[in-house]
């Protein structure tokens, strides 16, 4: 049987605070309270990461501080303790996994946070009073806490007073029958929310509100213009929504949604942009490419940086002391190029072309006779962007240069992104099938272009080390090596290409690509 | 994890008092202790206000039908939890009897707990039994509590001889004196020798006070209920002498 912790909320009607302390009364002769020490302040700094993900994966983070402790506390879904590490320095800064103090806790966040930042969400002091309750045998069966719960940010708001009856071990029987007893007594409620969503409901936040996925609701019968439009603000959202973290360089997913924002954006525009009103497409196409442009270098640098480990795992010959010059060359561009894309993102360019483009987005309207009508539009974009992947893929060959491999890449980013854009209008199943075919054939082809890319990145970073004289032989010699194991993973991404391809081609693949644009109509 | 018994053949000696302050002291250290209240007398569990009573009864447990983990309760004191005394283990060896390895018996039941607590004191019953080669086989230190007497020192003796001739694994000795009468010449002369002649007997010697007999009026150790008292000093240095005899020298952070 587990220990699970039963909570309630003292509800009150005149909304006056409990005094701290004050416990609902028991009127049950087999059941006493008896004291459970002095009460404890505690200050309280819930973590998560931008997008969510320990919420989401039904977790909660919680440094706490009181008198003499201090401690990050992991708890499940129901409350129950996964992990806690003592901390010496409280958490006041984003902070990623590798800046906690090593042991389990950290080695269960980090599968969950990945590269992400943990970052404060809420904080609040609570003063938790503390009871025992005791059978007939004055034998302490549970501990009954008050917890009188003020947020302090984002907002100070009080909390309603929350009670956690905590079973010992061996009298859960017992504990649930005083729990009963207790959800039976006058202005007591069973609590619905944790004590973590109390805190961020009552600071108005609402958790998971970011996600990077384009999650608007289309229908298959709203005129297209106004279906492009409200994608295209939602990527709008995200885009702005990352910008203050891509900016503060807390970590390197912020700004990977925000260049995926900003290609889905230029997608849409190239294939879909034919009915906004008059040129907007064509004006903005220029502007997005700058915007994704200014991305790049900074992007393709922490690639680099977030595949170092495995680089150095990769070598044979060199050790990581020699390539290790060649990590603080690609931190020192990293820095600099980040000083460059930070510059681009507070440049008034850039403000005046999310405000612009977003007051044009609001002035999108529905066209005469509210044509053309998504569902069909959706439908005819996507088979033709199907049907240029499988004729492009079907002409390459052994003899087909890299370009061939580059363009059917695009092509297939493309037909990817419509897919996803109007996702809301297929079944998730289908989609799910469709999406999965695709993204077999898309991971083929970016190891193919992606290591063909590090690779003549890498003679760049080779030639510039050698010409400051600032490395040692040692070094370009294991860059060497990776040079060399970048050429074999080019060389066996080329070799499944026919099988990847001869998948997605198939009459089932081509089917479950139609099947989509056929529901779509 | 390390397994401590209080044991002697003989009853009355102290074995009781001693495997609740030595366990609450363990715990308090911040070590995670299970007592397992072996006598069919019940004294532990009645000093801790436990029930009396197994589930399935000691028959079940030893059958293994059902998980000791289940039967185990909580104390009122942080990371001191009790497996509580059963009526029918006074059929213990009946029991124990009855199964393939009967003398590794209580060694296999208690393998399962080896991740959740670092110390398992058994509080056992008075006898030479079927049971006592148990604890004898999953013990790694057995605490024997004497009244200094000669015969007491014999009964040493032959339980040290004992415990050299089992097969395989064999508990360290700790003796100790216990229920001292200061004014009795021949308990003073036997407790103030013997600890500089032998290595198996304790430093720290715990005399007959009434704080130690109080401990059933007040239902908690002499230790917690009256830690600053002349009882609970003893068996704080009976504490450390257990500790370092049972090779339990690092306490657990957060203690």
């Amino acid at each position: 049987m587990l220990n699970a912790v039963r909570e309630f909320v003292l509800v009150q009607a005149d909304e006056a605070r409990t005094p701290a302390g004050s416990f609902p009364q028991l009127a049950d002769p087999r059941f006493s309270l008896a004291s459970g020490g002095p009460s404890r302040r505690l200050r309280r700094t819930w973590l998560d990461t931008f997008d969510w993900r320990l919420f989401r994966a039904g977790l909660s983070l919680e440094f706490s501080a009181g008198r003499g402790t201090s401690e990050l506390v992991l708890t499940g879904r129901d409350g129950e303790l996964v992990a806690v590490e003592p901390v010496t320095e409280p958490i006041r800064r984003p902070c990623l996994i590798d800046e906690l103090p090593a042991g389990p806790l950290s080695e269960h966040l980090a599968s969950v946070v990945g590269v992400r930042a943990l970052l404060p969400v809420a904080r609040a002091t609570s003063v938790l009073t503390q009871r025992r309750a005791l059978n007939a045998d004055e034998k302490t069966i549970a501990v009954l806490t008050v917890d009188q719960m003020t947020l302090t940010q984002p907002r100070r708001v009080p909390t309603p007073p929350r009670v956690a009856i905590s079973p010992l071990r061996g009298y859960q029987a017992q504990a649930a029958r005083l729990a009963d007893l207790l959800a039976l007594a006058p202005g007591v409620a069973p609590a619905v929310h944790s004590a973590f969503e109390s805190a961020l409901r009552a600071a108005g936040r609402n958790p998971g509100d970011y996600t990077s996925k384009i999650d608007v609701q289309l229908t298959g019968d709203m005129p297209a213009a106004l279906a492009v439009a409200t994608v295209l603000t939602r990527l709008l959202d995200t885009m702005q929504a990352n910008v203050p973290g891509t900016i503060r360089d807390i970590d390197t997913e912020f700004l990977h949604d925000l260049r995926i924002a900003v290609r889905r954006t230029r997608s849409v525009l190239k294939m879909a942009g034919s009915v906004l009103p008059g040129s907007m497409a064509a004006r903005y196409r220029p502007e997005f490419k700058w915007l994704g442009d200014l991305t790049t270098p900074t992007r393709d640098l922490d690639v680099y940086l977030l595949g170092y480990a495995q680089m150095v795992a990769g070598l044979v010959a060199g050790t990581e002391p020699e390539l290790r010059p060649f990590h603080e060359y690609l931190e020192a561009q990293r820095a600099a190029s980040q000083r460059q894309l930070a510059r681009g993102l507070r440049s008034a360019r850039f403000t005046h072309l999310s405000s612009r483009w977003r007051h044009e987005l609001e002035q999108v309207a529905a066209p005469p006779g509210r044509r053309p009508a998504t569902g069909k539009f959706a439908a005819s974009r996507i088979a033709r962007a199907h049907q240029r992947v499988l004729r492009n893929g079907s002409v390459i060959n052994a003899a087909s240069p890299p370009e061939a491999l580059h363009e059917l890449r695009k092509l297939c980013k493309e037909l990817r992104y419509l897919l996803e854009v109007f996702a809301s209008l297929h079944d998730a199943a289908a989609q799910w099938r469709a999406v999965n075919e695709l993204k077999a054939l898309q991971d083929c082809l970016g190891e193919f272009q992606d290591t063909e890319v590090q690779q003549a990145e890498l003679r760049v970073f080779a030639r510039q080390l050698m010409a400051d004289r600032s490395v040692p032989a040692e070094t370009i010699l294991a860059m060497g090596e990776i040079a060399a194991t970048l050429a074999l993973r080019q060389r066996a991404a080329r070799g499944e290409f026919a099988g990847r391809f001869a998948g997605f081609a198939s009459p089932r693949g081509v089917a479950r690509i139609g099947a989509l644009s056929g529901a779509a109509s | 994890m390390k397994v401590v018994a209080a044991y002697n053949i003989k009853g009355g000696v102290g074995k009781t008092a001693t495997a609740v302050n030595i366990a609450y002291l363990a715990a308090a250290d911040g070590y995670r202790v299970l007592l397992w209240d072996l006598d069919p007398q019940a004294a532990a569990s009645f000093l801790f206000r436990v029930k009396p009573r197994v589930k399935g009864g000691g028959k079940a447990l030893i059958a293994g039908k059902r998980p000791v983990d289940l039967a185990i309760k909580a104390t009122d004191f942080d990371n001191l939890d009790l497996l509580p005394a059963d009526f029918t283990y006074r059929n213990l060896d009946l029991h124990l009897d009855g199964e393939r390895k009967p003398a590794t018996r209580l060694r296999s039941l208690l393998s399962p707990l080896r991740r959740e607590y670092d110390l398992v004191m058994l509080d056992c019953p008075p006898s030479i039994s079927l049971l006592s080669e148990n604890v004898l086989h999953a013990t790694d230190l057995l605490l024997v509590p004497l009244i200094p007497t000669t015969l007491s020192v014999r009964t040493l003796d032959q339980l040290t001889d004992f415990v050299a001739g089992l097969d395989g694994h064999r508990p360290k000795i700790l003796a100790f004196f216990s229920m001292i009468d200061r004014r009795k010449r021949l308990h003073l002369q036997i407790a103030g020798e013997l600890p500089a002649r032998r290595t198996d007997v304790a430093v720290t010697a715990i005399p007959a006070l009434s704080m130690i007999e109080r401990m059933s009026v007040q239902r908690a150790p002499v230790t917690a209920s009256s830690p600053r008292s002349q009882a609970a000093r003893y068996y704080r240095e009976l504490w450390q002498e257990v500790r370092e005899r049972a090779g339990l020298s690092r306490a657990r952070p957060g203690s």
